[in-house]
């Protein structure tokens, strides 16, 4: 088993004709199951093409009719991401995966917002994030399928050369993975640690997580009281961002220390006491989780 | 993006918020002009920069002639203002804004945010108007009030009203409070902000409810639809490495340190500097190259770094997925070569094609320090900037 993703998932591409879109749909196909699972994209004016053999159809509801994909990954660009995050949501996915970076916060209030309203079942990883991956099985986003293998720890992270770099790690130690999250540096976005969290507390082939944090906001603090009363399996924690001043964005719109809130060290604090073995050397973020495993 | 005050307060203005009169102004002839065609016996007279605790740094002057609007005027035009927000260098002042005076009996306190947790635009209120509203946060938190205003209806008249009951406006007041609290988020809202303050907020002698202040900050992916709010843009309140590198698509921002970092993703350019301050040094920047580096943007990151006079080493983290470290290497051979760089040099490769790059490193004679992961090449760098 896995989290989210697994290789009897079908994948439709929004964005599928851009480039962005086309480079990493190619690079997704061809990794693992691929071929079985990236089975359509969507583009309303070249409907009844197809990309490399991959079908194009004109909406994502026809995407679900005739391809019977169950998710949706978007290469949309900015402005039109929103609206396309919401076609996926419409169609009742089970799972809408946004990539899109510099998506207007606006915009992800008023989808949050009719989500919510509207009950809708789909469940939203991103914007702004590496998307997520099963070594082995299915690749779904920009992160380089190479550098992971099949294995029991589970990764979750803001960030996406920072997942990159935590897996790196636990490879370097012989360490496989499950499944990693990049759940994205937005504000305003679906997935939190919270909820990657509990997933994985649920999953039988997980046996550990690596919950990589950065400063702004308070999800960081949010799961790890969650994992200080309901978390069966060991969590290691990183917080990046020590080093940065308030009142400056360090590159994602929601790593920001304001208001004298969000900073690393008061997230380690609180990581620390619910019982999560914190490491303030990104370096270590593996060794200290294979200590934990021993 | 940051604008402002008198930007801000001409943004309000269009959604029906009362603010005082006044004019901005760039020399001490305008100001003085602009009190003369301002009828009353007192005027304010404001330094414009983007950063706040203006009055608190003597940017902010009550004048009671047209001699001491002059005097003030030449005082603050031109003074580097100092506040908590500016560093300790502060910031030149080029703009002023002279306004009437007003006639305050209460200063109040009201500002928005995109709420994190609920998602949703975050009304805060309080009676404690004209302090440092984090204060207020920290001592008494009991004293702000919070509205979660619903995306589909806007703030409704009751949320309005309710808050402006608690924050102290007097009844007879209320109706022109809630019009402002709605104007405030119509404002909000339409504009794309990400922050937006008015701090006092007055209740005047004769019952009106007016803007003495005013700050908005705008989302910067929404600026695409704003090109009014584009040009309200000021360059000179800005810093200008960060100016040069947003040319280039770099997301570059300025520290006190000596170790310049270039990286690419912003998480793992965070966790670099953090491991340059574990080993006892302390970063000259952050750094983002993003996704899609070129040997180009590699030389300009270079470039920008080595303007700031404080860098006396540099240190270099890729970790190549879709980009590959021999495309790095090469950049970073070049962009050594360009600029003739005199200072240290540690590269720390990961992933994609990472044997390459390091050979592409170690063929061009030039004298740069491999490292193996990044605790190497922090600890690399450290001591080679300190000399051993």
């Amino acid at each position: 088993m896995s989290i989210l993703i697994n290789k009897n998932t079908r994948v439709v591409t929004q964005g599928i004709t851009g480039k962005t879109g086309q480079f990493h749909t190619r690079m997704s196909r061809d990794y693992a199951n691929g071929r079985n699972c990236f089975v359509a994209g969507v583009n309303p004016k070249k409907a009844g093409e197809d990309f490399e053999g991959i079908p194009i159809y004109a909406s994502v509801k026809e995407a679900k009719q005739k391809a019977g994909v169950n998710t949706s990954v978007i290469y949309v660009p900015p402005p039109f991401a929103a609206a396309a995050i919401w076609e996926a949501v419409d169609a009742d996915l089970d799972l809408v995966i946004c990539i899109t970076e510099g998506i207007p916060v606006r915009d992800m209030v008023e989808i949050k917002d009719r989500m919510q309203k509207q009950g809708k079942k789909a469940i939203l990883v991103g914007p702004n994030c590496p998307g997520v991956i099963t070594p082995e099985e299915i690749k779904i986003g920009i992160m380089p399928g190479h550098i992971h293998k099949k294995g029991r720890i589970g990764v979750v992270s803001r960030s996406g050369t920072l997942t990159y770099e935590a897996v790196g790690q636990l490879m370097e130690l012989g360490i496989g993975q499950s499944t990693c999250v990049g759940i994205g540096g937005d504000p305003v976005n679906g997935m939190k640690h919270i909820d990657v969290l509990k997933l994985f507390n649920d999953d039988a082939e997980t046996d550990a997580v690596i919950m990589v944090g950065e400063i702004g906001g308070s999800d960081e603090e949010t799961a790890a009281l969650w994992v200080k009363d309901h978390m069966k399996k060991p969590v290691v924690g990183f917080i990046a961002g020590v080093t940065a001043p308030a009142g400056k964005r360090m590159g994602h719109a929601g790593a920001i220390i304001s208001g004298g809130k969000g900073t690393a060290q008061e997230k380690l604090e609180v990581m620390q006491a619910c019982g999560i073995k914190v490491t303030r050397n990104p370096a270590e973020m593996g060794e200290t989780l294979k200590a934990l495993l021993k | 993006m940051k604008i402002h005050e008198y930007q801000a307060k001409e943004v309000l203005r269009k959604f029906g918020v009362p603010t005082p009169r006044g004019t901005p102004c760039f020399s001490v002839e305008e100001a003085v002009k602009a009190a003369a065609a301002i009828p009353g016996k007192v005027w304010v007279v404001k330094a414009q920069i983007h950063a706040g605790g203006r009055g608190k740094g003597g940017g902010v002057k009550l004048a009671k002639s047209a001699d001491e609007v002059k005097a003030y005027a030449s005082q603050i035009l031109g003074m580097q203002l100092k506040t908590h927000q500016t560093g300790p260098e502060g910031q030149k002042v080029r703009r002023l804004l002279i306004e009437e005076g007003a006639d305050i009996k209460k200063e109040l306190y009201v500002g928005m945010v995109v709420d994190r947790v609920t998602q949703k635009v975050c009304l805060m209120a309080s009676s404690e108007g004209g302090m440092d509203i984090e204060e207020v946060a920290a001592h008494t938190p009991e004293k702000i009030h919070k509205v979660y205003v619903d995306p589909q209806t806007g703030l409704k008249d009751a949320e309005a009203d309710e808050v402006a009951a608690k924050i102290g406006i007097p009844p007879a007041s209320v109706p022109q409070a809630r019009a402002v609290l709605q104007a405030l988020y119509q404002a909000f809202w339409d504009t794309d902000a990400s922050l937006a303050e008015i701090n006092p907020l007055v209740l005047t002698g004769d019952g009106r409810v007016v803007a003495l202040d005013a700050k908005i900050n705008f989302d910067s992916n929404a600026l695409f639809r704003h090109p009014d709010l584009v040009a309200l843009r000021d360059l000179d309140e800005e810093d200008a490495a960060e100016i040069e590198a947003s040319k280039f698509d770099l997301s570059y921002i300025s520290l006190d340190g000596n170790i310049g970092c270039l990286v690419n993703g912003a998480g793992l350019a965070m966790a670099t500097m953090d491991t340059i301050k574990l080993y006892g040094a302390e970063p000259a920047n952050f750094l983002d190259v993003g996704g899609g580096a070129t040997a180009e943007k590699v030389t300009e990151a270079f470039k920008i770094m080595l303007k700031n006079p404080k860098v006396k080493g540099i240190l270099v983290n890729i970790f190549g997925g879709i980009m590959q470290c021999d495309t790095i290497a090469k950049g970073v051979v070049a962009a050594a070569r360009e600029v003739n760089l005199s200072v240290p040099l540690v590269v720390r490769m990961k992933g994609t094609n990472d044997e390459m790059g390091k050979q592409i490193l170690k063929d061009s004679g030039l004298p740069i320090i491999s490292a193996d992961n990044m605790a190497d090449a922090a600890q690399k760098i450290v001591a080679a900037v300190a000399g051993k």
